[in-house]
């Protein structure tokens, strides 16, 4: 199955995708002489700016995996209060974007401080953080869901405790998760701009979107953007280390539906609750008392509401396609990748990462540049605005199906092979079954993020084609707050909704579910049950 | 089943996906005039009725006179907003295919980028010669549409208008540390500086931006942000241009009267006292002459009184008003710039981050 050419050439179009924008670079940066490229880059304004990226996005992903595993292991698997109201909005964060977490913070303390200014470096690192960490937070919430609970039995009937189990069994279980989680969170960051320019933290990003804005250099902007790939290629550097002291744990064989063992917290579950639950308040709380505070401020008010719904359906639309091209691209990689443990396939992964950490201005202008030369009809169409998402975000559909396709434990499709299954129907009955969760995440994390992108948005839309991000640059490009915070507030809205879908999916502890539908599979005899045609199976044997 | 309920769920959300995306396809966004194709991918074909502007201005401030423009000639004009400087980026990506006929820019750096790689056509003596020389291209390639002047936004409460520099320079003066509030980044600073530069040598810019920075002033992302502060009496002047405090005004839903900050323009044709422009060029690769309709409206005395009373900037052809509360562009005494020269802002941009100011 694994090796099947169909699924293969499938995941090399994916990649192909990705690689978009690095073709665009690597086309553009042939055009300069090389020794102008190196003064450009030989500088040591360049210097300080990789140090300021590189530390940001360091600082960031540490903190963001230390709240990212903290409430997701206080979640999954302590009975904190309100644990699952906290399991949702824990993930809540993720539906604001970091523009308008940076703003709504700045303005709310310009309210309650005079003169003091809330910008700069650690400002970045807050914000940054409590808008990035349930990058973390929702993988690792599912790996902990998956992990199969009898191996930690093992350990305690083994005389460990509840920590050492922890650590020495859960911990390396989740460590896939956990890394892939971290790379989203610094990949992010690294190519965030909205947060870094509004709190005036000269990053990479910052300098490359300067370079656009006011040059036009694109020169400028493109040996930045090959540097930022480097600096990226780092980033893969410290997360290849830390994957490969992962294990690998197939569930072999049926076993019967446990819950994972809870931790008890005792005493200190006051403590532990009140920590959990202050994450999420503080990080969208402060927003929605930031956007009352803009509404309040000003007089201005948005076109009415024919403005505010076509602006809301655009971004439920853009969304959408968003998430369904990116999904129908990653699925076929996703599952190539973790059924292959070659050096190929990690390298397409990576490649499909490294895309990710160039800002939406880079990738919009290399889609810019496509549609200009190669795919004409298509220019300032749906469909480019939708190819330039897929490129952004095929990682974040990417992970989850990655490493819930890494969980099939690989005698499940042996032995379907073996019981005269043809490829396809492997794929149909088992595969894509079992790596369902995954790409359920994926393309919730891809629907979510879409909703908030700005820059590529703005520049490969339809003309008149109208967003609630873009509605809220308008607004705000003219300082119209008031009129600007109800498309704030829809757009935080609407991010909730597969915010809510894709932690409730999390969320449900349906770890014995997989595995009696496996067992189903692998006897034949059960195939009724499952709406299996039996000439299919006759059908099937006599390829 | 929940692998059932699982299937159904996809499909719904693919179907929905499918659908919503035909429609997408086929009607008008609502909300917008702008146009019913999603295709628009080439120019506008002769006699159409139909243009395409890319405009770098915003859409508040634009677009009712666009509407006006369309009910008045019938013309059919779909515009798409971005930033200006993106805009550019995109034109010259774009090159000869693109589908704009026109291109409204908030600078003249950004039209002087793309009339660089000849991608403008020449505008003809009519047009240029209703706007002052030095607020249109030399080569022809573009012509100013609005005017707007850099000023220092003060708060009256925390410093007289008679203690106030006569000239940006002496900004720098210690006495004046830490209170001067400047947004480095911004396109508007950066003309400025670029400006200094072209009238003053690179050594006299680079001296003022280093004192400027070894004064410590009060750096923001934007120029609203400052006459924000101003007004709440957090910083008492900045380096601002003259329309802001009109913005902010409309935004706290008070008269610009009512405003505690107010523009002071320095006063001997100082290069704090730029004007510079917001202006338009008309694309090489359009067909007809629709777009030449909108640039002459632009510049009609409709569309300049437009500007001077809606977006309070300065009309630039003969006889039209000039925005409430302001001097006559005439008796502004403006520096002598050449505002083609604006255009190398690489160099400015890297003396000001090398000053430590971005």
């Amino acid at each position: 199955m694994r090796r099947h050419p169909v699924l293969a050439t499938l995941a090399y179009v994916a990649v192909i995708v990705a690689l978009i924008p690095l073709g665009y670079l690597l086309v553009r940066t042939a055009e300069y002489p090389l020794a102008d490229l190196f003064d450009e880059l030989l500088t040591p304004r360049v210097g300080k700016l990789i140090s300021t990226s590189l530390m940001l996005t360091g600082i960031v992903t540490v903190a963001c995996l230390a709240l990212g595993v903290f409430l997701a292991v206080l979640v999954m698997r302590s009975r904190v209060w309100g644990r699952k109201a906290l399991g949702v909005a824990a993930a809540l964060p993720l539906a604001i974007p970091s523009y308008v977490a940076a703003f709504g913070w700045k303005s709310l303390t310009d309210l309650v401080t005079t003169g003091q200014t809330f910008q700069g470096f650690w400002a970045a690192v807050l914000v940054m953080t409590l808008v990035t960490y349930p990058y973390v937070y929702l993988p690792v919430c599912a790996a902990l869901r998956d992990i199969d609970p009898s191996t930690e039995e093992a350990g305690r009937s083994l005389g460990d405790s509840r920590w050492r189990v922890f650590r020495r069994i859960t911990l390396p279980q989740a460590a896939p998760a956990i890394a892939s989680g971290g790379l989203l969170a610094a990949l992010y960051t690294l190519s965030d701009f909205g947060a870094v320019s509004i709190l005036r933290v000269d990053t990479f990003t910052r300098a490359i979107f300067t370079s656009f804005n006011v040059g036009f250099d694109r020169l400028g902007a493109i040996s930045l953007s090959t540097t930022l790939l480097l600096l990226t290629a780092l980033i893969f550097i410290v997360e290849g280390r830390f994957r490969k002291t992962s294990t690998r744990y197939a569930r072999l064989g049926p076993g019967a539906r446990r819950r994972h063992g809870i931790m008890r917290l005792k005493k200190w579950t006051p403590f532990f609750s009140i920590l959990g639950w202050l994450i999420p308040l503080v990080a969208v709380g402060g927003i929605l008392i930031a956007l009352v505070a803009w509404s309040l401020q000003g007089v201005s008010r948005p076109g009415g509401m024919e403005e505010l719904g076509s602006a809301f359906l655009g971004s439920a639309l853009a969304a959408a396609l968003a998430s369904l091209a990116t999904t129908v691209l990653a699925v076929p990689l996703g599952l190539y990748i973790a059924g292959s443990r070659s050096k190929v396939a990690r390298a397409l992964e990576r490649l499909v990462y490294l895309a990710h950490s160039l800002p939406g201005v880079v990738i919009g202008l290399s889609v810019v540049y496509l549609g200009i030369t190669v795919i004409t009809g298509l220019y300032q169409t749906m469909w480019l605005l939708v190819l330039a998402y897929a490129a952004l975000f095929l990682p974040l559909a990417l992970g989850p199906i990655v490493s819930s396709a890494g969980m099939i434990s690989e005698s499940v499709n042996e032995s379907a092979h073996s019981l005269g299954s043809a490829p396809l129907q492997v794929f149909r009955r088992v595969t894509l079954p079992l790596a369902l969760p995954g790409i359920a995440s994926g393309a919730l994390t891809v629907l979510l993020t879409a909703v908030k992108e700005l820059p590529a948005t703005l520049m490969l839309r339809p003309t008149g084609f109208e967003t609630l991000a873009t509605r809220l640059w308008t607004h705000t490009g003219v300082n119209a707050y008031a009129a600007a915070a109800p498309f704030a507030a829809l757009l935080v809205i609407l991010a909730i909704v597969p915010t809510w879908l894709l932690v409730t999916r999390v969320l449900r502890e349906d770890g014995g579910e997989r595995r009696r539908r496996t067992e189903k599979i692998a006897a034949p005899d059960d195939s009724a049950s499952l709406g299996l045609n039996p000439s299919d199976l006759t059908e099937a044997k006599k390829q | 089943m929940k692998i059932a309920r699982s299937v159904a769920l996809s499909a719904a959300v693919l179907v929905l996906g499918l659908t919503t995306a035909c429609s997408g396809g086929t009607a008008t966004p609502a909300g917008s005039t702008a146009a019913s194709s999603a295709a628009g991918s080439s120019s506008a074909a002769a006699g159409d009725n139909k243009i395409v502007l890319y405009s770098g201005r915003n859409e508040k401030l634009v677009q009712p006179l666009i509407d006006q423009f369309e009910s008045k000639t019938g013309i059919d004009v779909e515009v798409r907003y971005g930033n200006t400087s993106q805009m550019a980026a995109q034109i010259l990506e774009e090159g000869d295919k693109s589908p704009a006929d026109l291109f409204l820019a908030q600078d003249a750096g950004a039209l002087g980028a793309v009339s660089s790689k000849g991608l403008f056509k020449d505008l003809d003596s009519k047009t240029l010669d209703l706007v002052p020389e030095k607020y249109r291209d030399a080569e022809n390639q573009w012509v100013g549409v609005t005017g707007r002047t850099r000023v220092l936004a003060y708060n009256p409460d925390m410093i007289k208008e008679a203690d106030l520099p006569k000239t940006v320079e002496e900004l720098n003066d210690p006495k004046y540390k830490g209170k001067v509030g400047v947004a480095p980044t911004n396109a508007s600073f950066q003309s400025f500086i670029t400006a200094m530069r072209v009238l003053q040598g690179d050594a006299a810019a680079e001296k003022y931006l280093s004192d400027l920075a070894a004064n410590s002033p009060e750096i923001r992302e934007g120029n609203g942000e400052i006459v924000k502060d101003i007004d709440a009496g957090k910083i008492p002047f900045g380096l601002v241009n003259h329309y802001y405090v009109y913005e902010i005004a409309g935004e706290k839903g008070v008269e610009y009267t009512d405003m505690k900050v107010k523009n002071y323009i320095f006063p001997e044709g100082n290069i704090g006292a730029l004007v510079n422009v917001s202006g338009a060029g008309i694309m090489k690769t359009t067909k007809d002459d629709e777009a030449q309709q909108l640039l002459d409206y632009f510049l009609s005395m409709d569309g300049q009184k437009y500007f001077a009373e809606k977006t309070f900037e300065y009309p630039l052809i003969d006889g039209a008003p000039t925005p409430a509360g302001m001097p006559k562009l005439e008796d502004i005494k403006t520096p002598d710039v050449d505002l083609n020269k604006l255009e190398d802002l690489e160099t400015t941009i890297s003396m000001i981050t090398s000053a430590g100011l971005a």
